[in-house]
């Protein structure tokens, strides 16, 4: 084998030179750069931050975010948009609220039927653009429609308010909520459970992107659709499950979100979509599918969830998020772009 | 035609309609173990949709395919892939955002372990050793395949068709995009595959390649099969008169 060294050394002269030694070019190393600025910055302007109290916030905060931003994370990197993502979250919600409060359903059943419902759409959603060919784009922004148009009705229609009501109180609710809403006190910091189950989305995600056969298929199909079924990809399969991945998160986020406020609005999660897709935008992933990683969103979100609570504890008024968000996106489009053109050279 | 062995490809009547447009009317064709067959034609004559015909990616509208003596319906490329149809097609099927060993293992990448994890390693090894039997020069196994010159390109999508070739290799103008010493490898790739009994279809524009390596060939014009010869019984003229239907 060692023979081949000197011919190998040779045909490098020609390849491409100045590239980053391997691990720079991981697409999350650019989020996790800024997640350490981000820290140290509201570590030195806010207190409170790295309190044990300040880290569970915003730990919890990243969490609710984080979980659904790698879900989008792998559906972009298969090539595809979920806009009914942050209405999901609402909707699982509702419908587990509306069911037991209203109808009096067992609120184990109900969150079943709910995790159920919610798989069943991101199928629908997954089944309508494969076969159409449409843009996910359009397709999930019709559901979104739905869905919202649905949460709206419905609460209206049983409490003819706004907001799910005594949900608290229904039997079997302080069995459900450790696995949702718990904390868990560890040292003088409460950390709730929705953190354990970010890492766990998080881990998950990231061995089955680039350990298995089917997280290979998400990069095939999102990097060149018509290569991966050229090459036997089950492409429909792949973009489908997908979906229905993105619409589980939606239920579990719907779930945490439920037992840990004990209430939902019609409005819950509206609006989330977007901040997913920044999320995993920012943690590398290219808006054109094939690139991207898991642990990137899941920086992407942790960047989130600092600010979200470091603008706070700062005492600044919350709207600079927006503005610093926009900032973010940014910077992470340009990067991106960069790696992008990287890929592209020399055709 | 009753005990001898089954050919491995077999086309009968096969059409293709793309909504009105007819891009194949009534193909036949049989192409015997260890035997190259050439397809040649005129740019949209309808090359490339037949070999998609063959390898899955497209279903005949009429006609049927035998592949080894068997009728089949492939409903994609995984069908055809697990028939032993093998191909390099005109736009290589490659990904750019992959690493070669991934583009060289998509669709039946190597797994190991009771979890059944990737074996990225092993993947990459067996590149390395694929590239260097074929002399495709490439800076190494794991560089991004959208860093490859062109010709590179190619060259790693033959490899890929060729290694697991054993029945039926279709190539959709392999050297069109290689120099004159990768093409003559690449010939001497395909003679190789022939001398190990597989059947080759071998789309060409290049008609001193075609009599270089091809025992038979068959035209295509406007979708029509004008006519079959061996190569032995024919020669440049009479071909290029039956792919631009006009007699010299
Ligand atoms: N998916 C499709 N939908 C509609 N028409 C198609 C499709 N694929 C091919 N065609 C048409 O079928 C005809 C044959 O195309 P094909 O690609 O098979 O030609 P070709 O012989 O391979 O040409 P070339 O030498 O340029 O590669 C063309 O007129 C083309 O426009
Ligand atoms: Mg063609």
């Amino acid at each position: 084998m060692t023979t081949t060294a000197p011919a190998r050394d040779a045909d490098r002269e020609a390849a491409p030179t100045g590239r980053a030694p391997r691990a720079l070019r991981r697409p999350e190393v650019g989020a996790a750069v800024a997640a350490l600025a981000v820290l140290v910055f509201f570590a030195v302007v806010a207190e409170q931050f790295l309190t044990p109290s300040g880290i569970g916030t915003w730990l919890n905060s990243a969490s609710r975010f984080g979980i659904m931003a790698v879900a989008v994370a792998m559906l972009m990197i298969g090539g595809e948009f979920d806009l009914s993502a942050g209405a999901m979250t609402g909707a699982t919600g509702l419908l587990v609220g509306v069911a037991t409060t209203g109808y009096g359903l067992n609120v184990w059943v109900a969150v079943l039927v709910a995790l159920v419902v919610a798989v069943a759409i991101g199928a629908l959603n997954g089944f309508l653009v494969v076969r159409t060919g449409l843009p996910s784009f359009i397709v999930t922004l019709g559901t979104f429609f739905v869905l919202q148009g649905i949460d709206l009705a419905l609460v209206k229609l049983v409490y003819g308010q706004v907001a799910v009501q005594g949900f608290s109180d229904v039997p079997y609710f302080d069995s459900v909520r450790p696995l949702f809403g718990g904390v868990i006190r560890v040292g003088g910091a409460s950390i709730s459970v929705s953190v354990l189950w970010f890492l766990a989305v998080t881990a998950v995600a990231t061995l089955v992107l680039l350990r298995t056969r089917a997280g290979n298929w998400v990069f095939a199909v999102g990097g060149a659709q018509a290569s991966a079924r050229a090459t036997g990809v089950p492409v429909a399969r792949t973009k489908i499950g997908l979906f229905m991945t993105t619409a589980g998160a939606g239920w579990l986020v719907g779930m945490i979100s439920l037992f840990q406020s004990s209430t939902v609005q019609s409005s819950t999660g509206v609006g989330d979509e977007f901040i997913y897709i920044i999320c995993a935008v920012v943690g590398g992933c290219l808006l054109t599918g094939g690139y991207g990683s898991a642990v990137g969103a899941a920086l992407g979100a942790l960047i989130y969830g600092m600010t979200r609570q470091g603008v706070v504890y700062a005492g600044w008024d919350s709207n600079w998020l927006y503005a610093f968000l926009g900032v973010m996106l940014l910077a992470a489009v340009l990067v991106n772009n960069w790696v992008r053109q990287r890929a592209e050279r020399l055709r | 035609m009753t005990t001898t062995t089954a050919a491995p490809l077999r086309l009968e009547g096969v059409s293709k309609h793309f909504g009105g447009v007819t891009a194949i009317q009534r193909f036949d064709l049989e192409v015997a173990p260890g035997e190259i067959v050439a397809l040649v034609g005129d740019n949209g004559a309808g090359k490339s949709t037949l070999v998609k015909i063959i390898s899955g990616l497209y279903q005949p509208s009429e006609g049927t395919i035998e592949i080894n003596g068997e009728q089949v319906t492939f409903r994609d490329a995984a069908d055809a892939r697990a028939k032993g149809v093998e191909v390099v097609y005109q736009d290589l099927a490659l990904v750019d955002l992959q690493p070669v060993y991934m583009n060289l293992f998509l669709g039946r990448e190597l797994r190991r372990g009771p979890l059944r994890v990737l074996d990225r390693k092993e993947m990459a090894r067996q590149t390395q050793q694929l590239v260097e039997d074929l002399d495709v020069r490439i800076p190494s196994a794991r560089a991004l395949l959208g860093d490859l010159s062109g010709g590179q390109r190619q060259g790693i999508a033959i490899a890929r068709a060729t290694h697991w070739a054993s029945g039926l290799v279709l190539m959709d103008e392999p050297t069109a995009a290689l120099g004159v010493a990768e093409t003559a490898k690449v010939e001497e790739v395909i003679l190789k595959l022939k001398s190990r009994g597989a059947a080759v279809l071998i789309v060409s524009h290049n008609l001193d390649q075609v009599f270089r390596i091809a025992d038979r060939v068959t035209v295509l014009r406007r979708g029509t099969q004008v006519g079959t010869r061996p190569t032995a019984g024919t020669d440049k003229n009479e071909v290029i008169g039956m792919i631009t239907g006009l007699s010299s």
